[in-house]
């Protein structure tokens, strides 16, 4: 009896630990190893929150013309409306908008453009970099050549010459972001697919007979995730950023969308008249948004580089 | 190294033959000329003449001949806003661009160095930290609202910077630079700081790594153990060593500063050619447009170039490794 419940007593022993050792259970815990981080992840979730539920959370709709009135223009912050009930939190705009309000909506607006277009970028430039790595030669010094030639320009510069060509539109906003991008992702995903090209389970599913499109999007691609999630937090940071700019300048997003680029750039005309609320927080937001990508990103570079780890 | 030469120029002409056929194709083609080009109130003759003159009833490929044609003689069209010839309005513009661009040049290397060494000789300091948590934000903050930050804080608030224009200019070899004149100077400092915020934070991280990397090097050693002087093995020996990545970067970086002068030069009024093409833009002056992005692109391509071939005339594996191939 004793015999038998020792032999039992072992695996149930050796459990555990191996249960804690969940690969995303660890890499939760190699995470929170930054307070810096878990603050940043803390505040981008609620950033998307709110994106989401702006329609729902946001004290009006901003851009409803029932719902604003043009006699509460250019209130300043913790101002009530002229009935003296309601109270702006962040003011109102020179359309009696409320801020906050406003500041939802635009979130809502710069994120999903943000983040489409990154994922758009993320598909093409994943595909491309893993035809190039996989193929090699000709296909490979070909497309990094155009790789390289694009990364060599600015990226606002080749978004100012599609826009320029195609007009504004959130579409043609989307086309420009994503011809910006789609470089770095080839690039990133062509360098780790080619270290992982060599290795043997690649050679061992060639010599299984599968197919190329198998072989490349179900065995090479799980493999170079790890970069594409990193390089994915920093270029969709900066394609918020770069949105902004362009809409900022007023070649990017109609006025019929605005993004916290277009707030922004509503709210200059007043701030030399020292009305700063109209600029000042969609800008705050849209700062905030970038440094907790930002942070998130960094951390995660750091968590997921195996250089770093060992 | 002629053959080098030879060879970086003709992919050089290659860039810019293959960038000028997207500019043209991309106003021609994607966006319809007649539509921007021709008065919408002209009648079916009217405008059928208006398309003859402008050579639109023409074959593409004929079409596109023309515009190279006249491209190398100078000729990128007629300004629509201002009945000018957009090339010359673009060259107009240009010494403002390039005042402020080497002006924010000059910033990234006076402030960034100096910095980046005292972060890379005290790394474990408070104002070290600071420093290197404020270039992160250097980076990753758009550069058009650090601007309107700027203009709020030192020029509504404070009221000790102007926030538009050049100010008064003085003739220096037939060009108008704001500069020499201290009206000018001050209204020179805000967006030269604005445009080489970025620049700074990446040569304060060069300059940090370079000096951690050049303070344990055998030289530093060797200067130390004959008793040389801190400040003296700084200046000589560690100064110089990082000196040649930051140069190089700078080099580099000289196009993207051109190039993200727009959002500066339409913050802060600045009346350079970055301002000139965003409200081309908004107003569609496609000759304009086109010759921003040839003069843009011809830039970029020269600075490229120079800065290929300095190095391989500093390192003559560039050039044997290049031709092997």
């Amino acid at each position: 009896m004793s015999v038998d419940s020792k032999i039992e007593a072992l695996p149930i022993e050796a459990a555990p630990p191996e249960r804690a050792e969940h690969p995303f259970r660890r890499f939760a815990g190699q995470f929170c190893h930054s307070p810096v981080a878990v603050v940043g992840l803390i505040v981008l979730a609620a950033i998307i929150l709110v994106a989401l539920f702006a329609p729902w959370i946001s004290p009006q709709n901003p851009y409803d013309l029932g719902q604003i009135d043009v006699l509460d223009a250019r209130l300043a912050p913790g101002d009530t409306d002229f009935t003296g009930e309601k109270v702006y939190l962040l003011g109102t705009d020179d359309q009696g908008r409320d801020m906050l309000s406003a500041i939802f909506y635009g979130l809502r607006i710069s994120l999903t453009v943000g983040v489409i277009s990154g994922l758009i970028a993320l598909s093409i430039g994943a595909a491309i970099g893993l035809l190039a790595a996989f193929y090699g030669g000709r296909v490979d010094a070909f497309i990094m050549r155009i790789v390289d030639l694009q990364l060599s320009f600015p990226a606002i510069l080749i978004a100012l010459m599609l826009l320029a060509a195609l007009g504004r539109g959130v579409d043609k906003t989307m086309i420009a972001l994503v011809a910006v991008q789609w470089a770095y992702y080839a690039r990133t995903v062509r360098g780790t697919a080619l270290v992982e090209r060599q290795k043997e389970y690649i050679s061992a599913a060639t010599c299984l007979g599968l197919g190329r499109a198998r072989i490349i999007f179900r065995h090479m691609l799980p493999n170079v995730v790890a970069p594409l999630i990193v390089v994915g937090a920093v270029q969709t940071a900066s394609a918020i950023s770069l949105e902004a700019t362009l809409s900022f300048l007023g070649i990017g997003l109609p006025v019929t969308e605005p993004s916290l680029g277009l707030l922004i750039a509503n709210g200059f005309e007043y701030m030399l008249t020292g009305k700063y609320w109209i600029s000042v927080f969609p800008g705050l937001a849209l700062l905030v948004t970038i440094v907790s990508i930002n942070l998130v990103g960094d951390q995660l570079r750091d968590v997921l580089n195996p250089r770093l780890s060992r | 190294m002629w053959s080098y030469l030879l060879r970086r120029l003709v992919q050089a002409a290659l860039v810019v033959a293959v960038m000028a056929a997207i500019v043209f194709f991309g106003v021609n083609v994607i966006g319809n000329p007649v539509d921007i080009l021709i008065n919408p109130e002209f009648d079916q003759e009217e405008m059928a003449r208006a398309i003859k003159a402008l050579g639109l009833d023409k074959p593409l490929h004929e079409q596109f001949f023309y515009f190279v044609k006249n491209a190398l003689q100078g000729d990128l069209g007629i300004s629509f806003v201002f009945g000018e010839p957009a090339l010359k309005l673009i060259i107009q513009r240009m010494p403002a661009t390039l005042e402020l661009a080497f002006a924010s040049l000059f910033l990234s290397m006076v402030l960034g160095v100096p910095l980046g060494m005292y972060a890379g000789l005290k790394p474990e300091s408070k104002a070290s930290k600071t420093l290197m948590a404020g270039s992160i934000l250097g980076f990753s903050l758009p550069t058009f609202w650090v601007g309107i930050m700027m203009i709020m804080l030192f020029a509504v608030m404070l009221g000790w910077l102007p926030a538009t224009g050049r100010g008064d200019t003085t003739d220096l070899f037939g060009v108008q630079v704001s500069f020499l004149t201290w009206d000018g100077l001050t209204h020179l400092a805000l967006p030269a700081i604005n445009l080489a915020l970025t620049n700074i934070s990446l040569v304060m991280r060069l300059a940090r790594a370079g000096c951690k990397e050049a303070a344990l090097q055998d030289y530093v050693k060797f200067a130390r153990a004959k008793g040389m002087s801190e400040q003296r093995i700084v200046l000589k020996h560690i100064l110089k060593n990082i000196m040649i990545p930051v140069v190089t970067v700078l080099g580099l970086e000289f196009g993207s500063l051109i190039a993200f002068s727009v959002v500066t030069e339409t913050v802060f009024s600045w009346p350079g050619m970055g301002k000139l093409i965003i409200e081309s833009i908004q107003v569609l002056d496609r000759p304009i447009i086109v010759a921003y992005l040839m003069m843009t692109v011809l830039m970029f391509v020269t600075i490229n170039l120079l800065v290929d071939l300095t190095y391989s005339l500093l390192d003559p594996r560039v050039r044997l490794g290049g031709a092997g191939k």
